[in-house]
């Protein structure tokens, strides 16, 4: 028999170590591979394709034994069925660090296409694909990569963001840890489109086995992106090292401060030099629309979004982890249907979509299908696409107090509006919490949103009064 | 030569050289001291302010020894969903291991979550958290 368990962090803080090890002991290989991403059921066991999970170490036996109780075939599980599953293609099925699995499916597929057709084409494939960035602002990739590709420097970068912060948001950190090698291949793609030859992937130091994982993969496949040249750097806890100017910034070895713009940074980025700051999901959908084309990829989504989203399900949902699909799915859809509501069993009060900063949105909207156009229209984000459920038990004060408290604790303190009006947010919802001029303080607390809003560098300050507003919008009572 | 001489030379040629070399030091000896700071300074020609305003921008540098062991535990919002709240008392209640917030872990739908060193735990109630205060 062939048994799988996966190494993913997830798997492992849940206690899949120790589950492959009671296998280890009773005289049975186990193959360590990515996670097919259904959360809840870590630590999964996939046995000849059959899936049995949450697993305990003293279930193995049983298990063994062919006693234990199993989901069924995993790939023919609703959850993982009904995902259009592009980027995550691999997901379950290929240990993260061999290069015979990956090339066993369907690996370095793209970057032979590029070096085939050469940089114009392969820029003119991520146009045709309508590929957005998937950090959070939706810029289309393609004419990013083309604005890079037309500066004329001796030197040019490729920068991944893989400073993933934004609670509620794995799927980076899933990338790095279960398909490394997608990254490298979209990476070196993006160096060979822009004519850059040296990559820097920034990751979140939270993420220790990303880390190790994606070091691990550079070495083994080195040889193969030559002359491209990548290298791993560690942030150290600053949020705001997410926004790309104060990556750019950390990456120089300063403090992580926002840059003003212009100028862009594919004009002037790293080291003044032209560069191309990508998040992970953006350059980890590369290597699928060269190996089939810019426009099988833009055949999925809806108006100017295209292709698919990896969203993540989290938070207090009773079926949480990674759902590929096409955009134009339903909030419904991802939160009932597919998320089977609330882990908690009790209604579902609210969602946040779009991590720290995206706004609160609550069930009378989940009408609203996934697109970045839709969700600007309804005055919320997709951000990251990550989705925090919440049950009727949450009070929607603190979550508002705490969304100016976390802007306080991570702004990098350039601009006036983010460093002192989260501290003055702080204070203003406290007031309110404690019934103190209610009506006068929500107030205020409306006018500082709109200074932080348009006022700020970046989006940390600019954004903190989207989960603000909304939580004080369709929320009232919570703060009466 | 000293520790942080052959920290130095290891990141000789490096473009932006200061983080990685922080993460070499305080993984070293556990912090950034300020004699750190000042021989790191002089190599890479920057002033003691400026590398100072690095190590105290990160939330991650430390300026002085940490003896206690560390958990990290999330507070972000998924983990809050998720009833990290109700744990805070626990780890209130006793002092022997410094339980510091972090702002998620990527494990957001099997929260509460959290850290120690490089090892991850997901799941966490009382119980739980209790005796994985109990083993550090």
């Amino acid at each position: 028999m062939r048994v799988r368990i996966s190494d993913d962090a997830v798997a492992v803080a849940c206690g899949a170590d120790d589950v492959a090890a009671a296998f280890a002991n009773a005289g049975i290989d186990v193959e360590r591979v990515s996670s097919w991403g259904m959360h809840w059921l870590e630590p999964l066991v996939d046995i000849d394709g059959i899936g049995y999970g949450p697993i305990a170490a003293d279930d193995v036996p049983s298990i063994i034994a062919g006693k234990g109780q199993s989901i069924g075939r995993i790939a023919d599980h609703p959850f993982i069925a009904r995902q259009n599953r592009l980027t995550f293609i691999r997901a379950g099925k290929t240990r993260p660090i061999s290069l015979y699995d990956y090339y066993a499916n369907q690996g370095w597929l793209g970057l032979a296409k590029a070096r085939e057709i050469g940089a114009e084409a392969t820029i003119a494939a991520v146009l045709a694909s309508g590929l957005r960035g998937r950090g959070g602002a939706g810029f289309p990739a393609g004419i990013k990569w083309k604005t890079v590709a037309g500066a004329i420097a001796a030197q040019k970068y490729v920068v991944c963001n893989a400073d993933e912060g934004d609670s509620a948001t794995f799927a980076d950190r899933m990338v790095m840890e279960g398909d490394p090698f997608m990254m490298i291949e979209g990476m070196a793609i993006a160096g060979l489109a822009v004519g850059a030859s040296k990559g820097y992937i920034y990751i979140r130091s939270e993420y220790p086995r990303a880390i190790a994982k994606m070091q691990a993969a550079i070495s083994a496949s080195a040889h193969l992106v030559a002359p491209f040249d990548l290298e791993v750097r560690v942030g150290a806890g600053a949020y705001v090292c997410g926004e790309e100017t104060s990556l750019l910034n950390s990456l120089e070895g300063k403090r992580g401060e926002v840059r003003a713009k212009p100028p862009l940074p594919a004009i002037e980025g790293l080291f003044g030099k032209p560069t191309i700051v990508n998040n992970v999901l953006t350059l980890a959908a590369v290597p699928w629309i060269l190996a089939n084309g810019g426009e099988a990829y833009a055949a999925y989504g809806m108006g100017r979004s295209t292709g698919t989203m990896p969203v993540q399900l989290a938070g207090n949902i009773k079926h949480g982890g990674l759902f590929e699909v096409a955009f134009g799915i339903t909030l419904d859809e991802l939160v009932h249907d597919i998320g089977g509501g609330t882990d908690s069993g009790r209604p579902v009060r609210c969602v946040q979509v779009g991590g720290p900063l995206g706004a609160y949105i609550p069930p009378s909207q989940f009408d609203l299908p996934f697109d970045y156009e839709a969700f600007a229209a309804a005055d919320a984000l997709i951000g990251h696409a990550g989705i925090t459920v919440f049950d009727d038990t949450v009070d929607m004060a603190q979550m508002a107090r705490f969304a100016m408290e976390f802007c306080a604790i991570e702004s990098c303190g350039k601009c006036t509006p983010c460093r002192l009006g989260s501290t003055r947010g702080v204070e203003t919802l406290e007031q309110i919490i404690a019934g103190k001029n209610v009506a006068k303080n929500l107030e205020l607390i409306a006018d500082l949103s709109e200074t932080m809003k348009f006022g700020s560098l970046c989006a940390l300050g600019g954004f903190t009064p989207y989960p603000v507003m909304s939580a004080i919008r369709h929320f009232p009572e919570d703060f009466q | 030569m000293s520790a942080i001489a052959d920290i130095l030379a290891e990141h000789n040629g490096q473009e932006g050289p200061l983080l990685p070399i922080l993460h070499d030091v305080q993984k070293t000896f556990g912090y950034v001291s300020e004699d750190a700071m000042r021989e790191i300074a002089n190599a890479l020609n920057l002033t003691r302010a400026e590398v100072y305003g690095v190590v105290s921008f990160y939330h991650d540098f430390r300026k002085e020894a940490e003896a206690r062991p560390v958990l990290k535990l999330c507070r972000a919002e998924a983990c809050k969903a998720r009833g990290v709240e109700a744990l805070i008392p626990l780890t209130e209640g006793q002092s022997r291991v410094k339980v510091e917030p972090v702002y998620c872990l990527g494990l957001c739908a099997v929260g509460p979550a959290a850290m120690a060193g490089e090892q991850v735990y997901a799941r966490l109630d009382t119980r739980r958290l209790g005796a994985l205060l109990d083993s550090l």
